[in-house]
């Protein structure tokens, strides 16, 4: 896993369709989620298996993070989707619907056999763990801390309400203590939080509206169902001046740590251990991504 | 012989005598405007006349003699078909049909028209459909190659003589009897008349047609009636509807989205890009929506432009209204909302397509162009553009103004996706060099912005993109990347026979488009 990966958004692609594989990649979401599941009808399973496979391997985007949803942990196509996917060598791959800490240990055991059998480093490939009901959300600390594969939890909130018998509103009240529940349980395992989809795709202010809550929360980035969202919530996740200013001193600190060879470093009366570290990373990189930082971009010409 | 674009030319085709491009200001002499106009005392007669076969009798149009159309009402032109009608009723053979453009109509075959002979030569624009098609599959000949020009070369052909047109037939939405004429009014109102002054100013003779007769004089007035000689009423003379994009609507395509917001971006970051800058963007999907993004721009900017400029769609029109443009300078209008905005918005006038485009004439609006948006199907690492065929051969769009902005405007954007489907855009070399690279200054793709280091303002650019921190990517990645996504498409098996002549802005050759073998 590539640890300091940006991860404000995760744009979903259809995997049986070239046109869009192709297309998304050009877009400026940060990770990729290429899809077997719920986009790809059920006559289309093995075709869309085929092309993510050979879109992840020979056309991979070469400056995002890479995820392929494979179907349903019950679902008779799981096998044979991680046996691709797994090959296909993406940075994760995703669990649509992950209720139990042993559905994430079963399918580490079944990836860690591939990737042995495939000849890639074993561990190599994470996990990104959807949480889409009321189970999972109520499970996720176990969850997040059940395979050091676990690189992430998103919350699903269409299936989540369903199984609240909730309604999907937009100020969000009805998944708000699942949100709390997928954030503590990635807090608690050092993991990253992504935000549930905002599925009305022509209301971009009530994105914005949203992504306030999302933001506010502390959610590392969101799930995106189409391209047009991706700009409104990469902008949510640019980081004000003084988080800039706070994380460049972290970052001054630790290299100052090193010089002077001490183990420990403080800041602001604080001191800086492994997640301070690694938000105030996330929050240079968001910066960087953002072009709010100076020495971003590179050129070539 | 090679021109300097490298394109392998033939020194003569048919009667006609190649002069190889030379660069893009190669040294052109003078010539003394020609023109086909009669000087002749009015003698008052009814010029309004009862058919259309009566005025191809009144106008003497015979054999051999070269016809002339607007094509203002695109798709929805019912003029050409109900012309060639009569003329071909009349037996007429071997005419030089010279409209400003050849576009797909309906209804109407222009191919049985060169089979049976009334028409053996074609000089426009671009010759989209069926036509284009026939003759580089080779199933349809012309007595010497069709002739294509950008819309600015057109009046400077006809001026310098080359294209001498003999009977210019005007669609126009409203005229009165003694010819007044205009494309605002009327029932069927397709808006500029642009393309036509020139031939008004320049046929032998002029056949206004129209399906509206307003009392005399007719208001506006966009061709006076000094310039016709006869008038037509016809049942309809065109269709609104079908001229564009209609009320044009933002594209929902992410990926033309996505390329559209790059090319604002560029724009933006431009210095160019202050009170009273100038533009075109041009009526394709990527350029609406480039329209509409550049909008914004100026708003959160607080800056308005001087003048839009070339066809225009109603994302300008909406612009003019909410007072982000001065001046909207017409010289086509390319959809329903445009087409009448000129009559009741007084800042949105027509203009000549030559003062629009014209390079060998005193001065045009082109020359005072910051930016140019232009659309392309083909790229290639040289920045040169092709705006005609596609990598089957087929033929899939017309020059239009394209070689003329890129060479007008200042900062010059060629905005196309990567690839389109399985073919790639950016490619080692055209199929049909259009547009010379020189004057391309910027290639935006879905992928990145490439500059040209070639064009005049390279390094202007260069440093405003880079000051405003734009990645920039060059173009032989970018064709890199399209390659790695198709693959390397088969090339198109050329026969030696040359199809058509791609003439450049000054007349010279920019390429020739031959045969295709196995069609």
């Amino acid at each position: 896993m590539r640890e300091q990966a940006l991860m404000r958004t995760n744009l979903y692609v259809g995997g049986s369709s070239p046109g869009k594989l192709l297309d998304a990649r050009f877009y400026n979401e940060d990770c990729i989620v290429y899809d077997l599941e719920d986009s790809v009808a059920l006559s289309d399973k093995d075709a869309a298996r085929f092309l993510v496979y050979n879109a992840v391997r020979y056309h991979r985007p070469p400056d995002k993070y890479v995820i392929i949803r494979v179907n349903g942990l019950y679902s008779p196509f799981l096998e044979e989707d991680l046996a691709a996917a797994v090959r296909a060598r993406p940075d994760a791959i995703r669990l649509p619907k992950v209720e139990h800490a042993q559905e994430v240990r079963r399918v580490d055991g079944q990836i860690a056999a591939i990737e042995r059998a495939a000849g890639i480093p074993e561990g190599t490939t994470s996990l990104w763990c959807n949480i889409e009901s009321g189970l999972g959300a109520s499970n996720a600390k176990e969850i997040a801390a059940a395979s050091p594969r676990v690189a992430a939890l998103a919350l699903g909130a269409e299936d989540y309400t369903a199984s609240m018998g909730a309604l999907r509103s937009k100020t969000g009240w009805e998944i708000f203590y699942a949100r709390m529940q997928v954030l503590e349980a990635c807090r608690l395992a050092g993991v990253s939080a992504q935000d549930a989809v905002f599925s009305d795709l022509d209301d971009l202010e009530g994105l914005a509206e949203d992504l306030k809550t999302t933001r506010g929360l502390g959610f590392d980035g969101k799930t995106v169902v189409h391209p047009r969202q991706i700009d409104v919530v990469n902008a949510a996740f640019t980081p004000t001046k003084k988080e800039i200013r706070h994380a460049q001193r972290v970052m001054e600190a630790l290299a100052q740590g090193e010089r002077d060879h001490t183990g420990v470093v403080v800041v602001d009366g604080s001191m800086v251990d492994k997640p301070m570290e690694r938000r105030a990373r996330t929050v240079l990189a968001q910066a960087r991504a953002a072009g709010v930082l100076e020495g971003g971009g590179d050129d070539a010409q | 012989m090679r021109n300097s674009l490298g394109r392998e030319l033939p020194e003569q085709v048919g009667g006609y005598r190649l002069r190889p491009y030379a660069g893009e200001a190669a040294p052109v002499a003078p010539v003394t405007a020609v023109t086909r106009r009669t000087v002749a005392r009015n003698t008052g007669e009814n010029k309004l006349l009862g058919s259309l076969r009566e005025a191809v009798r009144a106008v003497g149009l015979r054999d051999g003699m070269t016809i002339s159309f607007h094509h203002s009402f695109r798709e929805g032109d019912l003029v050409v078909g109900q012309v060639m009608e009569a003329i071909r009723a009349e037996g007429i053979k071997g005419l030089r049909f010279a409209p400003s453009a050849v576009v797909n109509l309906r209804g109407f075959s222009l191919t049985d028209y060169v089979r049976d002979g009334t028409i053996d030569r074609v000089e426009a624009s671009g010759i989209r459909g069926e036509l284009g098609d026939g003759l580089l599959d080779g199933t349809i000949h012309l007595a010497r190659p069709a002739i294509l020009r950008p819309h600015g070369a057109r009046p400077r052909a006809i001026e310098s003589g080359e294209l001498q047109i003999d009977v210019a037939f005007i669609a126009a939405s409203a005229a009165d009897e003694r010819g007044n004429c205009t494309g605002q009014i009327g029932q069927n109102p397709c808006g500029s008349l642009g393309y036509s002054f020139v031939d008004a100013q320049n046929a032998g003779k002029v056949v206004v047609v129209t399906d509206t007769i307003v009392d005399y004089p007719c208001l506006p007035a966009s061709i006076g009636q000094s310039y016709v000689d006869y008038v037509v009423k016809v049942d309809q003379v065109g269709d609104p509807a079908k001229i564009g994009a209609g009320a044009a609507r933002l594209t929902k395509n992410p990926r033309d989205l996505a390329i559209a917001q790059r090319v604002a971006d560029v724009i933006a970051a431009s210095g160019r890009f202050r009170e009273g800058f100038s533009f075109q963007t041009g009526a394709g999907a990527i350029s609406i929506a480039c329209t509409k993004f550049l909008s914004r721009r100026m708003e959160e900017r607080g800056v308005k432009a001087s003048f839009a400029l070339g066809g225009i769609t109603a994302a300008i029109i909406d612009m003019y209204d909410a007072g982000q443009i001065r001046a909207v300078e017409c010289s086509q209008s390319f959809d329903a909302v445009a087409a009448r905005a000129i009559l009741d918005r007084p800042g949105v006038v027509e203009i000549d397509n030559a003062a629009y485009s014209n390079a060998f004439s005193r001065g045009c609006f082109l020359d005072r162009l910051d930016f140019g948006v232009l659309g392309a199907l083909e790229v290639d690492t040289d920045f040169n553009v092709n705006i005609l065929t596609g990598a089957s051969g087929r033929m899939m769009g017309g020059l239009g103004g394209g070689p003329d902005v890129a060479a007008g405007a200042a900062v010059s954007i060629v905005a196309l996706p990567i690839v389109r489907g399985r073919i790639p855009s950016v490619v080692e070399r055209v199929a049909a060099c259009c547009t010379p690279g020189e004057t391309v200054a910027c290639v935006v793709t879905q992928a990145g912005v490439a500059l040209n280091p070639r064009h005049q303002r390279y390094e202007e650019l260069r440093a405003d993109l880079k000051r405003a921190g734009m990645k920039l990517t060059t173009i032989q990645a970018l064709q890199e990347l399209a390659e790695s996504i198709t693959g390397k498409p088969r090339a198109v098996p050329w026969r030696e026979t040359v199809a058509a002549v791609v003439e450049y802005r000054d007349g010279s050759v920019v390429d020739v488009l031959r045969e295709i073998q196995g069609r």
